[in-house]
């Protein structure tokens, strides 16, 4: 490497960057102006954090829809990659934050609205404060960088800025101490992952005097400029794998998901298991298929190993669980074995369907986030109701008892989602497994394929017992308000369920443009 | 030549049986509510206008033609190879008739208990999964049928069944998914591994089946893949677990329509995608199949004898029966295949019958055990006939639909099949042994105080009893007409496996003739 030259500023394209650039700004505004002037009125905050992720979403949309004629392309010299793969993760990052800034301040209006009684200290019950709102931002500018990083310095700072945004939002309400333990033991196993990391980080530094993806597959793939260390580079590779792992919450790694996702604040479970899932799967996706193509051959065993163990660990564990926030955060789990099929399938380079398990992934990864984003603000409404009825554990399976008695058509919404969980065809999650089964069954992966779909019938027993509850037992409470905010985000949901379900169409054929990554 | 005819007309015909009860459901739900008075009628309405449409097939369908007629086809997901293809050929006409049939007469003649605006509209929409896998060609749209039929079902005997009706949905629900994965993996891979020979990725049934050419591994495997999902759905022994739980706990409707229609997926899906997308696994699978399929037969019948419970016995009867289907499915021969298909649709009749005569006896005495009932004949003669009909119909007496199918199965199998015929014979006996016991348990003797008040049949129950036993009887005194149109299909699917494999059929004379 040549350091000694003259440094030449790179040539910034302002206009691509502007997404992160709305982000951080939207951001800082609310911190600013929001500390400096008197309360807003209530949804204000909210607003505004809607509007900026929706202007960064909405810029985001524009260049995904310009990169259809041009190549992909890095900017700032090769630090963030300006490729479709990367947009539609920010894109649907955008969505998340919408979506979750009104659940949010639909948590707190709620809160505030049932007054200071004992009773009220609902989920994530505080009134409306600035912090989540901006923490929220900041957390998608994180995952926004990660999405799009080409270089593992970059995208190692992507992943701390997300990750400190959620240790906080995850111990935010400050009333329920099981959301301060999620906050501390996310912290802790999250600095551990993140040490992993930056090792890896450092050796494969280390190797290949690169961080830059795409540099780095260029030093592997020369063979005589290769510096002989393959124990070094492995290990790199290895430990990248297992800081990862933790982010994505795989087996053995996935200890921290079902406390953190059942302590956080519901609206903030969403944000992880949507958003969290999006940035983290997306950043690994691209590490690998980028920057390590020429070692398929020697990280696709331990993806596949890894996929095996978290579906079927996921899903066994889920089935045994009896709060519903853990049954969707053991799901969430047996989910991102799904994503990993597609990796796996990624990984046979020299396959020509190597890129639909690519492009398979990141599908996977969008429309499951939509259902997380649904199903979570389900769980928020019914345990915020059971809450105001002074139940101890709001989000146990009996709190859902009776509910298509009480509110049929919010019962029938979230059983559109939990079937489409489940995988069953005509929603977007068949499309999404018969995505990822699709390209592994072409890349000849056909016990992962088969141990996938299986794993899938175990976890469509949980998904069974959620249903079970809310339609064929009597209920135990009064009719459920589904609030302004609940009735759209779960109208949103069902809606990009079923109709990207009946109609993939559209999105299949992005498929292959989806995965032709910057390099 | 099973190759698409050009038959096809301008009104979507084959569109319209899902899109029918689809669109009745809808309305069931959403005016069901204003006008409560009226739920049912839409219901009824929609399912008999099904009903109407299927029959039209029937009496429009070409007799002379083999391959799949009032074919409708559009792209539906054209980055995956998927369309929208229908089709309809002897081998499934008569079970969409069935389905056409069965529905209104569950609508019009079981109420539910509560909540008849849910249970109407889960009907529908089972009604339209099941006419769309009898209808489809393309294999993914098969799967969506196949797979989206679990949810209206889970839910009505979830909702509207008996006890333990949570445990027996869930079982039903998991049993069937679990057998699905696999089918999941063979269809993709079918498709993809008949890329080249095909020419492109492609779900289509036909051009897979004419075109495709798998190696006999690969066949093998994906063989074994569907025939595992299908296993589960027949059912087959071992796979049979779910089936007397779900048919015992579901509501009257719910078991009609199980025996009548969705155990057919199975058997129909083992002939139309087992057999013609993989002839050379099948023959090859010939041994395995027959034997699984003996097992059921006698498995079943003796279970069934040992049965105390009326709904299990009858449950039980039906593992035994769909034992013959495969067994004549398998035997390849134009008598057995379409004494197999025939069947399908007697058991449907015949079984579905009897569902709703124990579904009218448990209203009456809300009990099903065989011991607390006696001397029903007394005081019910003529309810105690229609269950003699129906019952010696599902035995299969001669001059009885039952009788024709069996005895094709049975005289088709010979040949190929000859030593687990002989064995699968006594499977008839047995069939007396168990049905004419429970009857003569259940009507005969005296008639003591519990039973005394057991109600006639009703007017009701009698006009929909009288149709069942009108197909069984025009059925058994002259199936010509029906057999006449499954056997050229029958007939094409045979010389399809033929000319794909060293499978010669032995010389015989032409079935029903």
């Amino acid at each position: 490497m040549d350091l000694t030259g003259d440094f030449v500023a790179p040539s910034i394209d302002w206009y691509a960057l502007s997404p992160y650039i709305a982000l951080l700004g939207g951001a800082l505004v609310l911190l600013l102006v929001g500390s400096l002037t008197p309360r807003w009125p209530r949804g204000w905050y909210a607003m505004l954090t809607a509007l900026t992720a929706g202007a960064a979403g909405v810029v985001a949309s524009l260049q995904f829809a310009a990169l259809a004629d041009d190549a992909p392309r890095s900017l700032m010299k090769g630090v963030l990659a300006h490729d479709r793969f990367g947009l539609l993760a920010v894109i649907a990052i955008c969505a998340a934050v919408i979506i979750t800034s009104m659940m949010a301040s639909d948590v707190a209006v709620s809160a505030a609205a049932a007054g200071d009684a004992p009773s009220a200290v609902a989920d994530g019950a505080q009134t409306d404060s600035l912090e989540p709102y901006s923490l929220l931002l900041v957390a998608a500018l994180g995952a926004a960088i990660m999405v799009t990083a080409n270089d593992l310095v970059v995208s190692f700072l992507g992943i701390e800025i997300l990750s400190i945004s959620l240790y906080v939002l995850a111990a935010s309400d400050r009333r329920r101490t099981a959301s301060h333990e999620a906050g501390l033991k996310y912290f802790v196993l999250g600095g551990f992952s993140s040490a992993f990391l930056l090792y890896g980080i450092a050796l494969v530094y280390g190797t290949t005097g690169q961080t830059n993806l795409g540099g780095i597959a260029v030093v592997l793939a020369d063979e005589v400029t290769l510096p002989r260390n393959d124990a070094m580079l492995l290990a790199g590779v290895a430990l990248l794998l297992v800081g990862f792992a933790f982010k994505v919450s795989l087996v053995p790694f996935h200890s921290w998901t079902p406390d953190v996702y059942h302590g956080a604040p519901t609206y903030v479970t969403g944000f992880m298991a949507s958003l969290g899932k999006i940035a983290a799967i997306v950043a690994l996706v691209r590490l690998f298929v980028v920057a390590f193509p020429v070692r398929a051959d020697d990280w696709r065993p331990a993806v596949f190993v890894l996929a095996v163990l978290t579906l079927v660990v996921g899903s066994v564990l889920a089935i045994v669980q009896t709060d519903v926030k853990r049954m969707l955060a053991y799901s969430s789990i047996s989910h991102a074995g799904f994503m990993l099929v597609g990796l796996e399938a990624a990984g046979h380079i020299g396959s020509s369907s190597a890129s639909e398990g690519t492009s398979s992934t990141l599908i996977y990864v969008v429309l499951y986030s939509v259902l997380a984003l649904g199903s979570f603000a389900a769980v928020s409404i019914v345990s915020r109701t059971a809450t105001a009825a002074g139940s101890t554990n709001a989000t146990s399976l009996d709190a859902f008892k009776g509910v298509a008695k009480t509110n049929p058509v919010f019962a029938l919404g979230f059983t559109v989602l939990l079937l489409a969980q489940a995988g069953v065809p005509l929603t977007s999650g068949f499309v999404a497994k018969f995505g990822v089964i699709r390209a592994a069954v072409s890349t000849e992966s056909y016990v992962l394929a088969i141990l996938a779909m299986v794993s899938a019938v175990i976890a469509a027993y949980l998904y069974l017992r959620i249903m079970v509850s809310m339609w064929l037992s009597d209920s135990s409470s009064a009719r459920r308000t589904v609030s302004f905010a609940g009735r759209v985000t779960l109208a949103a949901a069902v809606a990009i369920t079923l109709v990207l379900g009946v109609l993939p169409t559209y999105l299949l054929r992005l498929s292959e443009s989806l995965a032709s990554l910057a390099r | 030549m099973l190759a698409a005819s050009s038959s096809t007309i301008p009104f979507p015909v084959l569109t319209s049986l899902v899109v029918v009860p689809l669109v009745g459901a809808a309305l069931v739900i959403f005016f069901g509510r204003a006008r409560q008075e009226w739920t049912k009628l839409t219901a009824l309405l929609t399912s008999v206008t099904t009903g109407a449409v299927s029959l039209w097939v029937l009496q429009a369908f070409d007799s002379s033609e083999a391959g799949f007629q009032f074919v409708s086809q559009h792209e539906w997901i054209p980055a995956w190879g998927i369309s929208w293809h229908l089709g309809i050929d002897g081998i499934s006409l008569f079970l969409v008739v069935l389905t056409g049939v069965l529905f209104p007469l569950v609508i019009a003649g079981v109420d539910p208990h509560h909540d008849e605006r849910p249970y109407l509209a889960w009907l529908l929409v089972l009604e339209a999964g099941v006419m769309g896998s009898f209808i489809s060609l393309d294999l993914f749209l098969f799967f969506v049928f196949f797979e989206i039929v679990l949810v209206p079902m889970y839910f009505l005997i979830g909702g509207w069944g008996y006890d333990q009706r949570v445990y027996a949905a869930t079982k039903f629900f998991l049993f069937t998914m679990a057998g699905s994965a696999f089918l999941l993996v063979g269809i993709v891979a079918t498709a993809l591994l008949s890329r080249d020979s095909v020419g492109s990725v492609t779900f289509d049934v036909v051009a897979l089946a004419e075109t495709g050419a798998l190696s006999v591994t690969q066949g093998r495997w994906l063989f074994v893949a569907f025939a595992i999902a299908f296993a589960v759905k027949v059912p087959l022994f071992p796979v049979h677990t779910w089936l007397p739980d779900a048919h015992t706990q579901a509501p009257t409707a719910g078991s009609v329509i199980l025996a009548g229609v969705l155990l057919k997926m199975g058997t129909y899906g083992l002939l139309r995608f087992g057999v013609y997308l993989f002839p050379e696994a099948s023959v090859w699978a010939r041994p395995v199949l027959y034997t699984l399929a003996v097992i059921g037969i006698i498995y079943g019948a003796i279970a069934a004898t040992m049965q105390t419970d009326l709904k299990r016995l009858v449950a039980y009867s039906s593992v035994a029966h769909l034992g013959f289907i495969v067994l004549g499915t398998f035997a390849l021969t134009d008598q057995a295949v379409t004494g197999g298909v025939m069947q399908m649709v007697n058991h449907g009749v015949s079984t579905g019958a009897l569902f709703l005569l124990v579904g009218m006896i448990y209203e009456r005495r809300h009990t099903r055990q065989i011991a607390e009932l006696r001397g029903l004949q007394q005081v019910a003669p003529v309810f105690a006939g229609f269950f003699m009909v129906v019952m010696l119909s599902s035995i299969g007496l001669p001059g009885l639909n039952g009788f024709v199918g069996e005895f094709l199965i049975l005289i088709g199998s010979f040949d190929t099949a000859r030593w687990w015929v002989i064995v699968a014979t006594t499977g008839v006996i047995l069939a007396a042994l168990y049905l004419l016991w429970a009857y003569q348990r259940v009507f005969h003797g005296e008639v003591d105080d519990a039973n005394r008040g057991f109600a006639e049949l009703r007017p009701r129950e009698g006009a929909l009893l009288f149709v069942f036993v009108a197909i069984i009887v025009f059925t058994g005194v002259y199936p010509k007409p029906m057999l006449s149109r499954i056997e050229p299909s029958a007939k094409a699917l045979i010389e399809h496996v033929e000319s794909r494999t060293d499978y010669q059929r032995p010389a015989q004379g032409e079935a029903g003739k």
